[in-house]
């Protein structure tokens, strides 16, 4: 049995916050719940905090973004928070740019960044 | 048999009128460096290598590479570190050495055979010795040369905070892999330790663009959104625009502008600061 990563929710955004060291199955029982728990919490946000990670690979960096599209399919958007220099280095040198995912240097600009585009897109 | 003659032939020659040699031997090694080294270290120097040199051959030693040759080996390394930090030239390094074979030379004119001999085979071991010296001499530089290198690293690659939440690095000079790479990890770590949601890097310095340069700000660019900070290219000049054009780099949706100025207000637009210019205070 690997670890599972835990979804937080504060209003109607998720918090993921990656504090283990990712294995692949790890990554996939995550898309699984995140995917459960927008649906059935209705969330308009997801936020994924990386400040903890300190090595990524292909893989990781796919999820980032397949976590992404998910949450877009299922009408809620994905900011990723806290990459670390030297994460963003690596994603870089392996061609990965994330090209769908949002990005914010900590939680808190990432929760504001949220904030903004729901209220936006309510408003629409 | 052979051997042991040998050696007693190189102890002979070296030995033979001793003192008479060595002051022979500083007064040429002096002549050539021209005075740029004082007498009495020199003396020191060369007195040491001497003795050394002596104590080796005694010892069997007939080999610059033998175990025996350690200690002049030592001394001769010391003595190229430091003429290569004082600025001396290869050769006025390797004289120290080679002077010794022209003193024993006037020995060579009323010599028999078995002093040739001994004359030539220590000239051998003294080729050998100069070799190394100037080995140890271009290690030294080398190591001296990467040592500025890394300094002028950390010197050329500031990151300056502009305001708050906007900073800038002002590029100067050649861009090349190694140094993009420094200023790839400052500009990032710089995000993390200031919060700075807008970055700045400015190119007024860089003499060239090339398509490889352009590669690495691109890196650099995407490594910074990747971390949710929005990076704009400013100070670009008209023969760069136009290199750029012509070489076929697509800068895409990567904000450029003209001037530092420029992209400053930018960023400061964004991060939701206003300048406003005073009525009255108008120049």
């Amino acid at each position: 049995m690997s670890e599972r990563v835990p979804v937080l929710r504060i209003g109607d955004i998720l918090l993921v916050s990656i504090q283990v060291d990712l294995e692949d199955q790890t990554v996939m029982n995550l898309q699984e719940d995140l995917a459960e728990q927008i649906v059935s919490r209705s969330a308009r946000g997801v936020v994924i905090d990386i400040t903890a990670v300190e090595i990524v690979d292909s893989f990781v960096g796919r999820m980032l973004a397949t976590i992404a599209s998910i949450s877009r399919l299922l009408d809620a958007e994905t900011v990723v928070v806290g990459m670390r220099p030297a994460v963003a280095i690596t994603l870089v040198e392996l061609g990965l740019s994330l090209g769908g995912v949002r990005t914010a240097l900590d939680l808190e600009k990432g929760l504001a960044l949220l904030r903004r585009s729901v209220s936006r897109t309510d408003r629409r | 048999m052979a051997k042991q003659e040998s050696v007693s032939g190189l102890v002979g020659l070296l030995e033979a009128d001793g003192e008479a040699l060595a002051d022979e031997w500083v007064a040429l090694v002096a002549g050539a460096l021209g005075g740029r080294i004082s007498r009495a270290e020199l003396v020191r120097e060369l007195r040491e290598l001497y003795s050394a040199l002596l104590e080796a051959i005694r010892s069997g030693a007939d080999d610059a590479h033998a175990e025996g040759m350690s200690e002049v080996r030592a001394l001769l390394t010391e003595l190229s570190r430091s003429r290569a930090r004082q600025g001396f030239t290869p050769s006025e390094t390797a004289v120290s050495v080679l002077a010794l074979k022209r003193v024993l030379e006037p020995g060579l004119r009323e010599g028999a055979a078995e002093k040739t001999q001994a004359y030539l085979q220590l000239s051998r071991v003294l080729d050998d010795l100069a070799l190394f010296t100037i080995e140890t001499y271009t290690h030294t530089r080398e190591d001296i040369i990467s040592a500025q290198a890394d300094q002028l690293m950390e010197l050329s690659t500031p990151v300056v905070k502009l305001w708050d939440g906007v900073i800038a690095v002002p590029l100067v000079g050649t861009l090349d892999s190694a140094r993009t790479q420094v200023v790839m990890e400052k500009l990032l770590q710089a995000l993390v330790d200031t919060g700075s949601e807008q970055a700045i890097i400015d190119i007024t310095g860089v003499a060239a663009v090339d398509t490889q340069v352009a590669q690495h700000l691109l890196k650099t660019i995407v490594a910074a959104r990747l971390m949710g900070a929005e990076c704009t290219v400013s100070g670009i000049r008209p023969q760069i625009a136009q290199t750029i054009v012509a070489l076929g780099i697509e800068f895409g949706d990567i904000v450029t502008k003209a001037t530092l100025a420029d992209a400053l207000q930018l960023a400061l637009m964004k991060s939701g600061v206003e300048l406003v210019a005073q009525q009255g205070l108008q120049r």
